[in-house]
């Protein structure tokens, strides 16, 4: 017979239990969230790269130590006509649940969060209600478990903007999860800005509902942190809806950043297109893994999905895991994946014509980039977002 | 002057110019003719400064002064010009912002002033209508979806806009309809003279009829191996590289 293998607890997954145990008392409604999702946890400790989904992002490893629990309340925005936005702790002491972006699906980061959850907002825009101006969340890194929950009502439109900012030089932590709830044909922009400093290892997770006809356009525009890992859970809980996730990632040096989603059809007639292009230099370490289901009810969905990879340094890698899993028979499903250098033959004909090799690979890596940032209809945020790549690559020539 | 002296240039070990020598003169049209292999595509390479390319003998002057060791960008900004056989298609790059960084680029390099936003707009348009370009088509990524006959004439374009002092040309005419041959050729005739030195390399003769070369030179087994006036290209065309294959 096998001997069974007990785990051992690391130093991190061991101060996370005393600091639970500690802080629970303190922590601001949803205790019985709260327990069942630290048990969870309990259960299965940190994922290390023996966990599928996490395979090639070993938190076990990765995570040293605990991350604070965090208390500084992040500052709430100013809430535009049509939308109330209200403390985290306030409503969860006020009987609200979270977790209704999850759907079916089920991660230990999430649990963490959910179990150690204290700053963030839960915001409502009411039906029919097009904000006009866009709703910009500055989640530093003071809010170390933060979670969002936005809840658009039918036929209502919004621009959310999440910016992931944070000093280089401190090996901070941040886990934060925004739910966003899509009522019947509700439209949202969702842009995530990664601008986290150099030593962070930042864990965030989009967990979206789309109900009948809701169009999500969610990007995640990645540049910071030592580890990043961004993790998306879309469920289709109506018919016809869209989804259009996007992915920008510009990593050097020895950055890890790791893109994971799982997009769930568990109805018919779901539209699905997922778009993530990578450029790595010097030693950088770029992870895509995208599961699409169909489920047996699923019919005419249509899913494709790319991720293409640009590697600038030889000893930068990427791993591609673009996976379908399909139960149903009357779908329209495709995925893709590239990684390589750029084109010799693209970059000597720009030289040809006078531009210096570092001026011509920016060109090119701003052509690849910038297909990504097409879907992001606030000019002023698109040309903030391509700043950041010309900025990065002019790092890149001066180094 | 153009001087290309004693070139010998091996790919992968494998000789493909073996001692060519030529000279091109400020204002002179001379155009290479050669059966495929001869090595006519390597030779516009390796003056444009293609890296894959070893340069085993020999060396190529620009005014006097050796290229060789220049890169693509700064041979560009010395004043040499390749329009390419088949131009590359840029994904993502518009025509436009390509052209501006070329253009700045090279005046950059030699240390002139950038034209204002208003003074290249009215170059690139005035340029483009000359040409038969659609100001539409500046908008559009660089050579994306453009038919053989628009890829050809952007690189003319270019060619106008960038004022080189030797503009090579390989192939110019491959894949283009009659039409489309005359408005390349009209577009190149126009840069003509003005001290400006041209290589127009071509496998048929139909393309000197439209641009009427000074000086004709016979290419086979990677060097020249006859020279003459325009007429050369005529008696070639009747009877055949096959004379001129066998004895190199």
């Amino acid at each position: 017979m096998a001997p069974s293998v007990v785990q051992m607890r690391t130093p991190a997954e061991s101060a996370l239990i005393e600091r639970f145990e500690a802080e629970k008392a303190g922590l601001p409604g949803a205790a019985a969230e709260r327990a069942a999702a630290f048990e969870r946890f309990k259960a299965k400790g940190l994922p290390s790269k023996r966990v599928e989904a996490y395979h090639y992002t070993d938190l076990r490893a990765l995570m040293r130590q605990a991350p604070d629990v965090g208390s500084e309340a992040a500052p709430a925005p100013k809430a535009p006509a049509g939308v109330t936005i209200q403390s985290l702790a306030e409503a969860l002491a006020g009987g609200f649940r979270p977790g209704q972006g999850m759907g079916k699906a089920e991660d230990v980061v999430v649990d963490l969060n959910t179990a150690f959850m204290r700053e963030g907002l839960v915001i409502r825009v009411a039906a029919g209600t097009e904000v006009a101006e866009k709703l910009v969340l500055d989640l530093a890194h003071a809010s170390r478990h933060g979670r969002v929950i936005v809840e658009i009502g039918a036929g209502s439109a919004l621009t959310l903007v999440e910016k992931h900012s944070g000093p280089d030089g401190v090996a901070y932590q941040a886990n934060q999860v925004v739910e966003l709830i899509l009522g019947e044909g509700a439209k949202v922009e969702h842009i995530r800005v990664n601008t986290a400093g150099n030593e962070a290892l930042v864990l965030s997770t989009l967990a979206a509902s789309l109900a009948d006809e809701a169009e999500l356009m969610s990007l995640n525009f990645s540049m910071g942190g030592a580890v990043a890992r961004h993790q998306s859970f879309i469920t289709y809980a109506g018919e016809d809806a869209k989804l259009d996730l996007r992915g920008v990632t510009m990593i050097r040096g020895r950055q890890h950043c790791d893109n994971t989603l799982v997009v769930d059809h568990a109805v018919p007639h779901g539209t699905s297109r997922e778009l993530f292009r990578t450029v790595a230099d010097d030693e950088a370490h770029g992870v895509f893994q995208g599961k699409i289901i169909v489920r047996p009810h699923a019919q005419k969905t249509d899913g494709q999905m790319a991720s293409n990879a640009l590697l600038l340094g030889d000893e930068a890698a990427m791993s591609n895991k673009p996976e379908l899993e399909i139960f149903a028979d009357d779908v329209v499903c495709a995925h893709g994946a590239t990684c390589g250098a750029l084109e010799e033959s693209q970059l000597f004909y720009l030289m040809a014509r006078g531009l210096p090799r570092a001026e011509a690979e920016a060109l090119l890596v701003e052509a690849f980039l910038g297909e990504v940032l097409e879907a992001v209809s606030d000019e002023a945020l698109r040309d903030s977002l391509a700043m950041h790549i010309g900025e990065w690559l002019a790092a890149r020539q001066a180094a | 002057m153009l001087e290309i002296k004693n070139l010998h240039v091996e790919i992968d070990g494998k000789k493909i110019l073996n001692g060519l020598t030529l000279t091109i003169h400020p204002g002179e049209v001379a155009a290479i003719m050669g059966p495929n292999g001869s090595g006519k595509s390597t030779l516009s390479y390796v003056i444009a400064g293609k890296e894959d390319y070893t340069v085993t003998e020999g060396d190529i002057l620009l005014n006097g002064e050796s290229i060789l060791e220049m890169e693509a960008n700064e041979r560009a900004a010395a004043g040499l010009f390749l329009a390419f056989q088949y131009p590359l298609e840029i994904p993502g790059v518009a025509t436009m912002t390509f052209l501006k960084a070329a253009m700045n680029a090279q005046a950059k390099a030699r240390g002139e002033t950038e034209l204002t936003p208003g003074d290249f707009m009215r170059k690139v348009r005035g340029a483009a209508e000359k040409l038969g370009i659609n100001p539409d088509m500046l908008k559009r990524p660089l050579n994306v979806g453009f038919s053989g006959g628009e890829k050809k004439r952007m690189e003319i374009l270019q060619m106008t806009l960038l004022d080189p002092a030797y503009c090579i040309l390989d192939e110019t005419d491959s894949g283009l309809d009659i039409d489309a041959l005359r408005i390349v050729a009209e577009g190149v005739n126009a840069l003509r003279g003005a001290g400006r030195g041209m290589l127009v390399i071509t496998h048929y003769q139909r393309l000197l009829d439209h641009i009427v070369p000074d000086k004709v030179h016979v290419m086979a087994k990677g060097r020249i191996v006859k020279s003459g006036g325009p007429e050369l290209a005529h008696e070639l065309e009747k009877d055949g590289y096959a004379n001129y294959v066998e004895a190199a």
